[in-house]
């Protein structure tokens, strides 16, 4: 059986956690440049700009590119051939955690009970999502999750007969009452199906899919290209400031249903959409 | 894209020559102040007891910058949220604050608040936290240490960039931006 030891995990989530806050993906910066060509507004070219200038500021000064350096998440795919030695999965990554903000000197941003609010003063803990894979092989996503784009998330229990149309108005809707608070042009995530647990984490994870790549299924693919369209129409535009590019990307994932359920879920990402990958 | 330039603090004729829209490079001091602060600010005003700033005039931005690197005066320092400070703003701008600077909607009772105490909301680009920093010269904790980023910050900012989202008149840029654009 093959080791790894706490350590390691600690090492490549600590420099994970540097990674993803201090350099945007390519993706994204992509999908901001194709914004920039497609944007009408004035006002809208200008924040995109800034964005792109922010982004190389970011990079070359090795400083975070937003100051929310977020709720740390991780999805682990462990591989049911691997034993970890030396500690626990998640005391491993909250050590890597706690080091890599600490040496990144990334944004403390949790606060330890959610009623007395006190800060952890070391962004601990991780919200961490594991499951159980064939293989001898460790993949860790990271992606740190800023507040003020998750705030704009939601989930619904629709009725079976809302279908597809209820679907699209739901997300469509949501995304116009959010207006500007989620820092456009935007990342949605949609999760439908499962149950009311399920379908909030499906939208958590069709945020970390690169943008550009869509859902394997065309129907998806084209939903997902239709919801663009209709949140596009909507004017709010980058920063609100009023333009055509509201979302860079809208990413389905989906999850069979109960035969009483459709549940729905939107989870926003503001144009920050930090994601970054390791295989061990 | 005409800007006009602020020095703070501000006086009511400055405010009074803003219009929704207006891009400004702000200058001079400006203080910090996100949910926690304002929280005990609005709990010191309510018990009549003195502020640790004096807000006549004055801008507030509400930020929790990133910690500075050495040799940096500032870690990335973007503006967050808005609307979690709807419910102290009026009193805010009844004590003279001027202007405050965030991103994103803000509550009827805000925009009211703003016509009638000449008061302006500003939007600085959220998530360009690396590109405003570059804009602050110096930070320095003048309040509730305690509370980290939260804490309340003094900062002497050159050219800060914004936007004036709702002025004095009652005029709102979100709106007019998804009247010009939706379709």
């Amino acid at each position: 059986m093959r080791e790894i030891t706490a350590s390691t995990i600690t090492e490549q989530v600590a420099e994970m956690c540097q990674e993803a806050n201090i350099y945007l993906g390519d993706d994204v910066i992509n999908a901001l440049k194709k914004a920039l060509v497609d944007e009408e507004s004035p006002a809208g070219k200008e924040v995109l700009k800034q964005l792109i200038e922010n982004v190389e500021i970011a990079r070359n000064e090795k400083i975070p590119i937003c100051q929310d350096t977020g709720f740390a998440v991780f999805f682990v795919e462990w591989g049911q051939e691997v034993h970890l030695t030396g500690g626990s999965l998640e005391d491993a990554i909250n050590e890597g955690v706690r080091r890599g903000y600490r040496e990144g000197y990334l944004r403390k941003s949790i606060v330890g009970d959610p009623l007395e609010r006190i800060n952890t003063g070391d962004n601990t803990p991780a919200v961490i999502h594991t499951s159980l894979v064939p293989g001898d092989r460790v993949k860790i996503t990271f992606a740190p999750k800023g507040g003020g784009s998750e705030n704009m998330s939601t989930v619904k229990m629709l009725k079976p007969s809302d279908g597809v149309e209820g679907v699209v108005d739901f997300v469509v809707n949501h995304v116009r009452e959010s207006g500007s608070n989620p820092c456009p042009p935007i990342v949605v995530g949609v999760g439908i199906g499962g149950t009311f647990d399920k379908v909030a984490l499906l939208a958590k994870k069709a945020l970390v899919r690169p943008l550009g790549r869509p859902h394997p299924k065309p129907f998806y693919a084209s939903l997902e290209q239709r919801i663009l369209k209709e949140v596009n129409k909507l004017g709010i535009g980058p920063q609100g400031f009023g333009g055509r590019v509201t979302a860079l990307a809208v990413h389905i994932e989906t999850f069979p249903a109960h035969i009483a359920s459709l549940p729905a879920a939107v989870n926003i990402n503001c144009h920050v959409a930090r994601h970054v990958e390791r295989v061990i | 894209m005409k800007v006009k330039h602020l020095h703070t603090p501000l006086s009511d004729e400055d405010v009074l020559g803003l219009k929704a829209g207006d891009n400004v490079l702000i200058s001079g001091v400006i203080y910090t102040a996100r949910d926690a602060a304002h929280k005990k600010m609005v709990e010191l005003i309510e018990r009549g007891e003195p502020l640790p700033i004096d807000l006549k005039g004055q801008v507030i931005y509400y930020v929790g910058p990133a910690p500075a690197k050495p040799g940096q005066a500032i870690g990335s320092a973007g503006p967050t949220t808005s609307g979690r400070m709807d419910a102290y703003t009026p009193l805010m701008l009844e004590q003279g604050m001027k202007a405050c600077i965030g991103k994103g909607l803000r509550s009827a009772a805000v925009k009211e608040a703003l016509e009638k105490n000449k008061g302006v909301y500003l939007a600085a680009v959220g998530g360009a936290g690396a590109l405003l920093s570059k804009r602050i010269i110096s930070s320095e904790v003048v309040a509730y240490p305690e509370l980290g980023a939260e804490a309340i910050h003094r900062l002497e900012v050159k050219d800060f960039p914004a936007t004036v989202i709702n002025d004095a008149y009652g005029n709102d840029l979100y709106e007019e931006g998804i009247k010009a654009y939706a379709r």
